[in-house]
């Protein structure tokens, strides 16, 4: 960033100019490290320095009837949400491959507008309609609501692996007589599966973290991994909270270094050879 | 599509267009089904609440008789009132009367329980007179009671849209503003939109130098910085609200700092507090900002800059006419997309603001949960709604922010 002969003018400005970068990175990454050694507390405050280390936080998270059953709902709703995202998402998205899709220019903000209302909008909305035909209060009504949230994403990355797919492999599977849907299983499928499985993470991940629209729909059985985290940080500080954070954090950073793995792989191998 | 002047073949092409065009929207609709009936369905609903208030006009139908029947504006005659306790007999009966007292109650604060005593006192004296009726609810014998039923009485409401505003109809029809006492919303508004500035604002003056440094480091650098930006983008904002919870209690680790550093002398209150809240919004909506901005700075060519400095450029020069408008388009997107979200905050102000740090979305879920008001929550969503697709629309139209390159 120097200039081949720098003026101490300049060394100054580039040197303070790394200083607030780094300052800035701190803040970026270290907050969220600060639950993960207080998980490990065996006292139950949250002040450093720990008063020692043991796991009773997490015999709390993964013991207790109360947290286990929440864990259980996540999972649940979360796989729900998932099947069905990455169903309706990678159809949808290989539809909008094609070029001749119409009005494409309205389709595209409505399929990403969930991302946009404000989720207490959609939550409130979701609950007030379900509540007139019944799905208010069931799984089933929370795995749908949850899918408008989650099909952006995967709508999003299975289009970005399709952008790179040969459509002519499609018209030779038809010229040698392949029915469409075998095409699509033998051919296309497996080309775009990194994309299908990233999308399905980040519609997972979507799912498991969302808390607005759970705290509307659910009523006392179905409680929520993040419905119960909230609950908690509104009513008492119980350093358990920090356990469940970490395992949240643990799963979702996970699940989405995976997804972009995947989803820089599927680009490269849709990629036209150059 | 070749173009060929022969009419019959033009008109089998123009078919087989349609079915071409068809096919990858057949593909599309299961979702679009789900987005209508799940997402479009529930949100019509709920703005429609705003405007559509059916409770009053259903429960006195014979009040509203009596009304047209009566002259002139004001407290009306003795057989309306007569009309009224013989409608609110009938709610009771019928078990409409809480909903109603409720409804009315939103129009005219105070009117539940003199409702509610009134169609007790109707289902004992059925010829109750006009003073009696006055006497068990005061309310009724003042023109704004009056004023409220007959607005009430149009199923068709501008009244809570206008509340929203902090605004009413006065008596001489005309609109005016609400006492100063209720006005409430144009402050929650207002609170809103400057929290959402001040978290803009501070979210640029972090991620721009970030950013800057990121696209004039060695890959191997850049590549590692783009992961510390985004493991905070990965994780919920639950968590990272939870984890500032932790940070910012008053023996937290944040106050530990301020004072080794010697900043404060004495522990300062950062929970239920705006520094506080401020302060972990504007973490995570960081990831939010940068990522646009280091997007369009990728694409600047250094070349130019050494141009123009070899053509005389002052640094500073270089940087403002030739960076900064290459740049710029990544800064205004950054900016709005963290601004149109700052607009829809909940979680983080329920868990870290205090009582006056509260955000609209804090006030439409309250109006739902505790006041059970879900006409004002519609009308307060319908503002915080059409405020954010506003902006949206601005932010696809003019600046061509693609978020299928965001992931």
């Amino acid at each position: 960033m120097l200039s081949p002969y720098p003026t101490t003018a300049e060394r100054i400005r580039v040197a303070a100019l790394w200083i607030w970068c780094v300052l800035v990175l701190i803040y970026l990454v270290v907050p969220i490290f600060v639950p993960v050694p207080l998980s490990f507390n065996s006292g139950s405050f949250f002040t450093f320095p720990l008063a020692g280390v043991s796991t009773r936080w997490y015999e709390v998270v993964l013991g207790t009837a109360r947290w286990r059953a929440a864990i259980g709902n996540s999972l649940l709703i979360g796989l729900g949400a998932t099947v069905l995202a990455t169903l309706l998402g990678t159809l949808t998205a290989i539809g909008l491959s094609d070029p001749k899709f119409p009005a494409r220019r309205f389709v595209v903000p409505l399929l990403i507008s969930p991302l946009i209302v404000p989720v207490v909008v959609t939550a409130v909305g979701t609950y007030l309609f379900y509540a007139r035909i019944g799905l208010a209060n069931t799984y089933f009504g929370i795995i749908l609501a949850h899918t408008v949230l989650a099909s952006p994403f995967v709508v999003v990355t299975v289009g970005a692996s399709l952008s790179g797919f040969d459509r002519n492999l499609m018209r030779a599977t038809s010229i040698l007589g392949a029915k469409p849907l075998t095409g699509f299983l033998r051919v296309m499928l497996p080309m775009i599966l990194p994309g299908v499985l990233s999308g399905a993470a980040f519609a997972f991940v979507t799912s498991f973290d969302e808390v607005v629209v759970a705290q509307f729909l659910a009523n006392a059985q179905q409680r929520t991994l993040p419905l119960e985290m909230f609950t908690g940080l509104r009513e008492q500080l119980s350093p358990a909270i920090t356990a469940a954070a970490t395992l949240m954090m643990g799963l979702s950073i996970l699940l989405l270094i995976v997804a972009n793995l995947l989803a820089r792989r599927s680009r490269q191998a849709g990629a036209p050879a150059e | 599509m070749s173009s060929i002047a022969i009419p019959g073949i033009k008109a089998r092409t123009g078919a087989t267009d349609r079915s071409d065009s068809l096919r990858p929207l057949a593909l599309a609709a299961p979702l679009l089904l789900l987005l209508a009936f799940s997402f479009g369905a529930p949100i019509v609903l709920l703005l429609s609440r705003a405007v559509y208030e059916p409770t009053i006009a259903n429960t006195l139908p014979q009040t509203i008789a009596a009304l047209r029947a009566d002259s002139g504006a004001g407290v009306p005659g003795e057989p309306v009132f007569r009309a009224f306790a013989a409608d609110l007999k009938a709610a009771q009966a019928g078990g409409t009367i809480y909903e109603f007292a409720k409804t009315l109650n939103t129009r005219l604060p105070g009117a539940r329980s003199q409702v509610l005593r009134l169609a007790r006192l109707a289902g004992q004296d059925p010829a109750a007179t006009k003073e009696a009726i006055i006497k068990a609810a005061p309310l009724l014998g003042e023109d704004q009671g009056w004023a409220a039923i007959r607005s009430g009485t149009n199923r068709f409401t501008s009244f809570f849209l206008l509340s929203a505003f902090d605004l009413r109809w006065t008596d001489q029809g005309t609109i005016g503003a609400v006492p100063s006492a209720q006005a409430v919303f144009t402050r929650v508004f207002g609170r809103t939109f400057l929290i959402a500035t001040l978290v803009t604002l501070a979210t640029l003056a972090l991620a721009f130098p970030l950013a800057y440094v990121m696209t004039n480091v060695r890959p191997v650098i850049a590549g590692i910085v783009l992961v510390l930006v985004l493991l905070p983008f990965w994780t919920s904002i639950l968590v990272r609200t939870a984890a500032w919870t932790v940070i910012l209690q008053k023996y937290g680790l944040l106050n530990d700092l301020l004072l080794w550093l010697g900043v404060t002398s004495d522990r300062i209150e950062l929970m239920y507090s705006r520094t506080g809240l401020i302060i972990a919004m504007t973490h995570i909506q960081l990831p939010f900002t940068l990522l646009p901005i280091y997007s369009v700075m990728r694409a600047v060519q250094p070349s130019q800059l050494r141009a123009a400095q070899s053509l005389g450029g002052r640094p500073f020069t270089v940087f403002r006419r030739v960076y900064l408008p290459q740049v710029m388009p990544g800064v205004l997107a950054g900016c709005l997309l963290t601004f149109i979200l700052c607009l829809g905050y909940y979680i983080t102000p329920v868990l870290i603001g205090g009582a006056s740090d509260q955000l609209i979305s804090n006030f439409i879920a309250n109006y739902v949960n505790v006041e059970l008001n879900w006409e004002m929550a519609a009308a307060l969503s319908f503002v915080l709604l059409a405020s954010t697709l506003g902006l949206y629309v601005t932010m696809t139209r003019y600046l061509g922010l693609d978020l299928f390159k965001m992931g």
